[in-house]
């Protein structure tokens, strides 16, 4: 494993492997835990995993690389979760896209300078009806145009910044 | 008098819980307040209603946390009339009325977080009598005779399913719910879970004891968090009550539950993909045969059915496979739940017959198109299915006849799209989406699919060359043969229908550089309208590239070489002086 990787606390995951470690077919399982508890997959913790499961780290790394919900880099303080489903595809996402990216001066999948928010595109979040729809970190915004999106996203800031 | 708010994601998103406790603060303790699942009405949410017994005495419907006190008053003062201003209006509870529903039977009346709440309303009944009146060929009949068809998009008889699985050797059995809900625009699934979760675990409950299976699954797509919980919460309240676990209500039938939630990944809606995603591994499909009948879960007997699919089961149970067979048409029987979005007047949960036609769910219960635009097409069946065209919208909807158009019955997803709607950026976007989702596993599905996105990328870029479209035919033939499994072979039914019954749009683009829908941005083009400009300059300086000239007082021109299409000029025009052609 190379030297500059980071260093995790690894006994945050006793618990989790307590319950699933031996458990056929965990894998994912514990994989999400894992997110849970550090934010995102580091890689001393898949190289950990990997022997604690009995599985090879390629085998671990092929599951976190094959499932989108899996990150790999930590992400910024509010997850933003923009729907690009056929709903808000049909509804403007891509303005709405646009206007967030612009605003925050990223792309999607990276993350602002300030580390406050980190951007995924994702396929759905079951609230059509409302599209275009958001989520951020577990709060949904429905009926979005360009500007609610920049409005929401000013108020959380400056939320942060008090 | 009871006080009951509709708590689906929707109804949260639109702002319930807000709702929820500011008439918490109004009501003292002897107000009565509940909640309950998604209704359906998602153009109306938040939804407040009132109950007297279990009578509806009033559904409020768009209420606002400053319409709380006003509803406790009403309640508290039994006087109705002063909520009547929120009051859902004839016209939109059409809605609701011209349904019929099975499936949703129970959503936005049951509440989902209390199983008392779904025994009132018969639950568990289906299961009582299952366990102690029927042997399992008798319910693999009845299934039989209700002419029950898989929801999750292939419409393959279940009885038929259930049989295979009850007659394969060995008596470890798996039970899987499929509950991945991958097409994007659909939500009856997520729906049917968070409204009436026991309905779920019963018809499952059914099924395993028609297959013989100890085990149950539900595989659960990672982004239905309220899913999960309610769901965790009934099997909980389920097993506390003898109906899940270990010879279930003093029977020689056990069974076992479990979620799994996915981890983002639509091929593991393919059944073969979700056994190996289950099993903890990359979802990527298995070459069929065997059929998960043989070898499924850890290379067990399984079957695996959709959610909207086990959700018919105790009613059909109950009220008899005849009675279920009665509705539909010759090949298709009982209701279909449709998920109604994109430019619709009145989008959310639809459950018809079949037989009924598109025309009727679009125009008569969903009241159209929003904004007096015109319809231009219908999506069916996602990634996997086709746009259909106003000409077809009396097409009936039954699986032969829509699988006929080109498109698919799917698993209920029913997007609808009007003039402002590029068709080719549609085939695009759906290409896009398969090629991010493709596993990877087979060349055709692999390379195929991106090859077909970089042409659709091309033409509304307004790159098109001739001969275009027919590679684009030609691919799409080569990709639908050599793909392994559903997602690579129906991928390219989102290009094909638009082809179809849309061509002219994709020469629009290709031989005039122009898109009708005026969506593809670099086929735009902005012009100054000269009897409305005023000579403000204010568009000239906005223009990040210096392409608008004129001086002050007079009309202005673009320079369409110039132009980057970015629309500032228009969003900042005073007088609406700047048109896209
Ligand atoms: C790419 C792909 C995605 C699918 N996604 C789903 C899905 O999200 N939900 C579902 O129920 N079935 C889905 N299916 C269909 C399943 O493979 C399977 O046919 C279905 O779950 C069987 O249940 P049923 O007989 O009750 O319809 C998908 C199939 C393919 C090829
Ligand atoms: S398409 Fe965006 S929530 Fe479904």
């Amino acid at each position: 494993m190379c030297e500059n990787c980071s260093k995790s606390d690894l006994t945050l995951l006793n618990d989790v492997l307590k319950e699933f470690a031996s458990v056929r077919g965990s894998l994912i399982t514990i994989l999400q835990k894992a997110q849970e508890i550090y934010g995102y997959l580091p890689v001393d913790v898949i190289y950990y995993l990997a022997e604690k499961t009995g599985n090879t780290p390629a085998k671990v790394m092929g599951v976190a690389t094959f499932y989108t919900q899996f990150r790999l880099t930590p992400v910024g303080k509010n997850l933003i979760m923009l729907c690009k489903g056929t709903a808000c595809h049909v509804n403007g996402a891509d303005a709405v896209e646009k206007a967030i990216c612009d605003y925050l001066e990223i792309k999607d999948g990276e993350t602002s300078a300030d580390g406050l928010f980190s951007l995924k595109t994702v396929a759905c979040l079951g609230c059509c009806s409302l599209s275009p729809v958001m989520m951020i970190n577990e709060d949904t915004y429905g009926s979005l145009t360009p500007q609610k999106a920049v409005e929401i996203l000013t108020e959380i800031k400056a939320r942060e910044e008090a | 008098m009871r006080i009951v708010i509709g708590e689906g994601s929707c109804g949260i998103a639109a702002g319930a819980l807000k709702v929820h406790s500011a008439i918490d603060a109004f009501a003292n303790s002897d107000i009565q307040i509940g909640i309950t699942g998604c209704i359906g009405m998602c153009f109306l949410e938040p939804i407040v209603d009132i109950y007297e017994e279990n009578e509806l005495k009033a559904r409020l419907v768009k209420v606002k946390e400053s319409d709380a006190q006003n509803i406790v008053n009403a309640v508290k003062e039994n006087n109705l009339s002063l909520v009547d201003y929120l009051k859902i209006s004839d016209e939109d509870n059409s809605f609701l009325t011209q349904q019929t529903r099975i499936a949703l039977r129970n959503c936005g009346i049951a509440d989902p977080e209390n199983i008392e709440s779904y025994k009132e309303k018969g639950g568990y009944e289906a299961l009582k009598k299952v366990l102690t009146s029927m042997t399992p060929e008798e319910v693999i009949e009845e299934i039989k005779t209700s002419g029950l068809a898989g929801r999750g998009g292939a419409g393959f008889p279940t009885w038929f399913k259930w049989n295979a699985a009850r007659q394969s050797d060995g008596d470890e059995k798996y039970l899987i719910c499929n509950a991945d809900e991958g097409d994007p625009g659909a939500f009856m699934d997520r729906a049917v879970i968070e409204s009436d979760p026991h309905n779920l675990i019963e018809g499952m409950l059914i099924a395993a004891y028609a297959i013989g299976a100890k085990y149950a699954y539900v595989y659960v797509r990672a982004e239905y968090p309220l899913a999960i919980v309610r769901l965790g919460k009934a099997i909980e309240d389920a097993t506390k009550e003898n109906l899940l676990g270990e010879n279930i209500l003093g029977t020689s039938f056990s069974c076992t539950l479990r979620i799994k939630a996915g981890a983002g990944a639509f091929v593991c809606g393919e059944e073969t993909a979700l056994i190996e995603s289950l099993e903890g591994k990359r979802g990527m499909p298995r070459l069929k045969p065997p059929f998960p009948a043989q070898k499924g879960y850890e290379n067990k007997p399984s079957n695996i059915n959709n959610v909207e699919t086990f959700a018919n089961v105790p009613w059909i149970i109950l009220n008899s496979g005849k009675a279920f067979a009665s509705m539909g048409t010759e090949t298709s029987k009982g209701t279909k739940v449709f998920a109604l979005t994109g430019k619709i007047r009145r989008g959310g949960l639809v459950e018809i017959p079949m037989g009924l036609t598109l025309r009727d769910v679009i125009f008569n219960i969903g009241g159209g198109i929003r904004n007096n635009k015109k319809f231009k097409a219908v999506q069916l069946g996602g990634p996997s299915g086709g746009c259909i065209p106003e000409a077809l919208l009396d097409t009936v909807i039954d699986y032969k006849a829509l699988s006929a158009t080109g498109a698919i019955m799917g698993s209920g997803g029913m997007v609808v799209m009007d003039e402002d709607t590029c068709m080719v950026n549609m085939a695009r976007f759906f290409l896009d989406f398969t090629t991010k989702e493709s596993c990877g596993k087979c060349v055709h599905c692999r390379i195929g699919t991106k090859r077909l996105f970089e042409i659709l990328t091309r033409i509304t870029d307004g790159k098109g060359k001739e001969g275009d479209i027919e590679l684009l035919e030609e691919l799409c033939d080569s990709v639908k043969s050599g793909a392994l499994c559903g997602l690579g072979q129906t991928a390219p039914n989102p290009v094909l229908t638009t082809i179809k019954y849309f061509r002219n749009e994709y020469e629009a683009h290709i031989n005039e550089g122009r898109c009708p829908a005026g969506e593809c941005a670099a086929l735009r083009k902005y012009v100054i309208d000269e009897t409305k400009c005023r000579g403000c300059t204010l568009c000239a300086k906005k223009c990040p590239v210096n392409a608008i000239s004129g001086s002050v007082k007079q009309a202005h021109k673009i320079d369409t070489n110039k132009c980057i299409k970015c629309g500032l000029c228009k969003s900042n025009c005073k007088f609406d002086a700047i048109e896209v052609k």
